[in-house]
């Protein structure tokens, strides 16, 4: 009898009894992807990483979403009318939930007030503060109905503004704009966004599984009010790791359809001969520079100094070494839209900086008749392997070009942010990555009242021009005004732009209509089929 | 016998209020929170969050109140995970990583033991030689390096094959399991091996064993009664810290293959700081470690008649 068992066992063990998916099913329409990470939240007003917002993307609608170009297209509003006081949409009156109710605009109304409600703690309302009282109401100073939105019937939506937003419709392609369900929210709590069969949706598809931390399922969702233009029957996430390396084994034994590729598994991809793709994030890097009254980099022929030996196009080629990855000259990364169809840095191109080491010695001479000795300056850097070869290269410079000392904070993403918000550093090296279509969305972060403006800087010219291009509805203006601001940025060297991101990855052969984006939700398979 | 257990559950809670208090204060005096995006805007909206988690109370009444949740077996709800409770997190993931280290854990018992005995016996002969230097390269070589080697054999194997030989990654079936459980219990079964190996050599040359030889007793009725239940006693006591170590400590392999282990969810936790998930692995973790313990103990009863477990008497 044992030996039964311990035999049955050993054969178990010796013989796979899986049946597993291929990377991707022409017959069925159906791909296998894997994630990083499990989606911390798909709450649309809790949701802030990049991973929800992939998900969400395919599960949810808003009221507009992006097409293929980067342009607005109607999504649960048919059309909108943005003005200087306040917007209208109009709703489609064809869109309905998954579970067959229609989409209305009192969901839209509910969505926006729980996400400003203090209870909810949303890290991203914010993004609503456009909306007029939305900060009063998210400070808890005013009820959610003071909220400047109203539905006009079920298919009309009202919103006032407590000051002009012209960029205010592609706001509403962001996950926090997304309708949301009371009588769902209140029925099942917490559990309305983690569990699978307690969530509704209005997007092309529906999870239809989710086993937490281990698989995730999209199944085509019948009820879309577009569900004909989706061809994709199922996507399938069954792998969650942050190992890169697993994504790429995966790839290679045909489990998934698309994945990215880092500095260790481009070579191997390379030598195999997958063809392999780029896409640009959009995502600034930056050296940010620390202007509190104590600190040395406060002064500005300091800091002239500095930028004129670092050279980001030395820092990229020689250092980085990554295809793709651009070095970068202005605080908008050179992909940036400023309005449909125009691209910001094509009509004002970048500052230009002169790397002149002579020059820099000039600039460091002055700085230290004005200062004295020049203290070991403090360089707050992450701790990734990529961030340290970065902060390796900028002691190698500084010390050899100008003979100043500096001291390496390394610290984990958390700590890292941690000490910038409370200015323990003279430079820091940080990155931002857009939130919505518009150059507004780097360009405010140096305003004077701009939380995330870390280094204090405050200019009154600088805070000129972000209120001119927040609140003006002439694109000509709004474009002199970000030209202003990147000149402003370059010439009191706020920050010393470093580079520009891009994403590696491969992507299975017959699998067709993905679209990447910067915005709404990245990678993008709405589109997306397989070639037989 | 029964007093012993109850003294040793004592001293085990002891410990686990140690262990609560102590990663309490130190993670509350890590600088930032779990809060610390890169995007908080306003300082409204940090205010809000730390409101809605009881972090705006002073530490020492959030000290007390947590400990008065744990008491009541309710870790709270994750910081990061924002519709997830701890006790759930847990309650579903544990399991995952329990069958992992537990087939790693036979792999390894079984592996190691006959290794170490395999290896006494021919001592310093071939086989002896090339199974210590099998174990050095086992114990040196880190998992991580391990377990991405073995998944690139995979590949390799399936794509040399034409068929799905073995899963490269991912959890739900038999086959998923054997691979990561191997390279997890590789590390282990070395030591076990070297252990055992020596522990045999010990017992070899005792008195008792010589007198089985002369009563004429066969060579592997020696072995089978007298040597291996007798070297086993070290092999026992390293098994119970091991136990706990391998089914908590597989990270690097559960990160690696994919699978939906607990260990990622303690290591995400820690790096997220999520001060929720943090207390609860680390609290489970800790009593899990103190009753294995305590069950060595009682085990060792049962192996060696010797061994009696009257505590105090003399």
């Amino acid at each position: 009898m044992r030996k039964c068992i311990v035999a049955t066992v050993v054969i178990c063990l010796l013989f796979p009894t899986f049946v597993l998916a291929g990377a991707v099913n022409a017959q069925e329409q159906r791909i296998t992807l894997s994630l990083a990470t499990e989606p911390p939240s798909l709450d649309t007003a809790l949701a802030t990483d990049q991973i929800s917002s992939f998900l969400l993307a395919h599960l949810m609608e808003g009221l507009v979403q992006y097409g293929p170009a980067g342009e607005l297209v109607p999504a649960m509003a048919e059309r909108w009318e943005v003005r200087e006081g306040g917007a209208t949409f109009w709703l489609r009156k064809n869109a309905v939930w998954s579970d067959g109710k229609p989409v209305t605009a009192e969901h839209f109304v509910y969505a926006w007030r729980r996400a400003l409600d203090p209870a909810t703690a949303s890290q991203y309302a914010f993004i609503l503060f456009p909306i007029k009282n939305a900060e009063a109401v998210n400070r808890g100073e005013l009820p959610v109905e003071k909220l400047g939105v109203e539905a006009l019937g079920n298919y009309r939506l009202e919103v006032r503004f407590d000051k002009p937003c012209p960029y205010f419709a592609k706001l509403t392609a962001f996950m926090t704009f997304f309708p949301a369900r009371q009588d769902v929210v209140e029925r099942w709590g917490r559990a309305h966004a983690a569990d699978a069969d307690k969530m509704i949706f209005n997007g092309p598809f529906i999870l239809t599984r989710w086993i937490h931390g281990a698989r995730l399922t999209l199944t085509r969702n019948p009820r879309y009010w577009n569900a004909d233009a989706i061809r994709l029957q199922e996507i399938d996430l069954p792998y969650i790791t942050t190992d890169p390396g697993t994504h790429y084994n995966l790839y290679k034994d045909n489990r998934i359809a698309l994945a990215p590729l880092d500095a260790s598994t481009l070579s191997d991809a390379l030598s195999k001969g997958y063809e392999t793709h780029l896409f640009d994030f959009g995502t600034l890097y930056f050296l940010e520079m620390n202007f509190r009254e104590d600190r040395p980099t406060r002064n500005l022929a300091l800091r002239k100094a500095i930028q004129s030996v670092l050279n980001p196009s030395l820092l990229v080629y020689k250092v980085l070494g990554l295809p793709g990855v651009k070095p970068a000259y202005s605080l908008f990364p050179s992909s940036m839209r400023a309005g449909e169809g125009v691209v910001f840095s094509e009509h004002y191109p970048p500052p230009v900086v002169n790397y002149d080491i002579a020059q820099a010695q000039r600039y460091l001479a002055q700085a230290k008749r004005e200062l004295g000795d020049i203290p070991p300056l403090t360089l707050l850097v992450g701790d990734s392997p990529r961030a340290v070869n970065e902060a390796e290269f900028y002691q190698y410079v500084l010390k050899q070009s100008l003979g100043l000392e500096t001291r390496l904070d390394q610290q984990t993403f958390k700590q890292r942010i941690s000490k910038m918000r409370r200015g323990e550093f003279d430079i820091a090296a940080a990155g931002w990555g857009p939130d919505f279509d518009d150059p507004i969305t780097f360009g405010d972060l140096f305003a004077s009242w701009n939380e995330n403006n870390r280094g204090r800087f405050a200019d009154d010219d600088y805070d000129a021009a972000v209120r001119q291009a927040q609140r003006s509805l002439d694109p000509a203006v709004r474009l002199k005004a970000f030209d202003r601001m990147q000149q402003i940025i370059s010439e009191q060297v706020v920050i010393i732009p470093t580079y520009e991101n891009v994403g590696l990855y491969v992507q299975h052969p017959q699998l067709m209509g993905v679209r990447r984006s910067i915005f709404g939700g990245d990678p993008n398979y709405r589109y997306a089929w397989v070639k037989p | 016998m029964l007093r012993y257990i109850i003294k040793r559950l004592a001293y085990g809670l002891l410990t686990i209020w140690f262990i609560a208090t102590a990663t309490f204060f130190a993670m509350h005096a890590v600088p930032g929170d779990p809060f610390n995006s890169a995007k908080a805007a306003t300082p409204q909206l940090r205010e809000n969050l730390r409101a809605r988690y009881g972090l705006d109370k002073p530490v020492g009444e959030q000290y007390l109140l947590y400990l008065g949740n744990m008491l009541q077996g309710d870790f709270g709800i994750s910081f990061t995970q924002e519709n997830r409770r701890v006790n759930d997190i847990i309650r579903e993931h544990f399991p995952v990583s329990a069958i992992l280290g537990v087939v790693a854990l036979l792999i390894a018992s079984v592996g190691g033991i006959a290794g170490g005995a395999v290896a006494a016996y021919w001592h310093n002969r071939l086989p002896d030689r090339l199974l210590m230097m099998a174990v050095v390269l086992a114990i040196s070589i880190p998992s991580f390096v391990i377990a991405a080697l073995a998944q690139l054999l995979i590949v390799q194997a399936n794509d040399l094959s034409g068929r799905s030989l073995l899963p490269v990654a991912g959890w739900g079936s038999l086959s998923h399991l054997w691979v990561p459980a191997l390279v997890l219990g590789l590390g282990t079964m070395a030591y076990l091996a070297r252990l055992m190996r020596s522990s045999m050599l010990d017992v070899m040359n005792t008195d008792y064993v010589l007198t089985a030889r002369a009563k004429g007793l066969g060579t592997w009725q020696i072995f089978w009664r007298h040597q291996l239940r007798n070297a086993l006693l070290p092999v026992v006591t390293e098994l119970g810290p091991t136990i706990a170590a391998i089914t908590t400590g597989g990270f690097v392999v559960e990160l690696i293959f994919a699978i939906p282990g607990l260990g990622r969810y303690f290591v995400q936790a820690v790096q997220q700081l999520d001060y929720t998930v943090i207390m609860g692995t680390t609290v489970f973790y800790g009593a899990f470690l103190v009753l294995i313990v305590v069950l060595v103990d009682l085990l060792y009863g049962v192996i060696d008649p010797r061994i009696r477990l009257h505590g105090g008497q003399r």
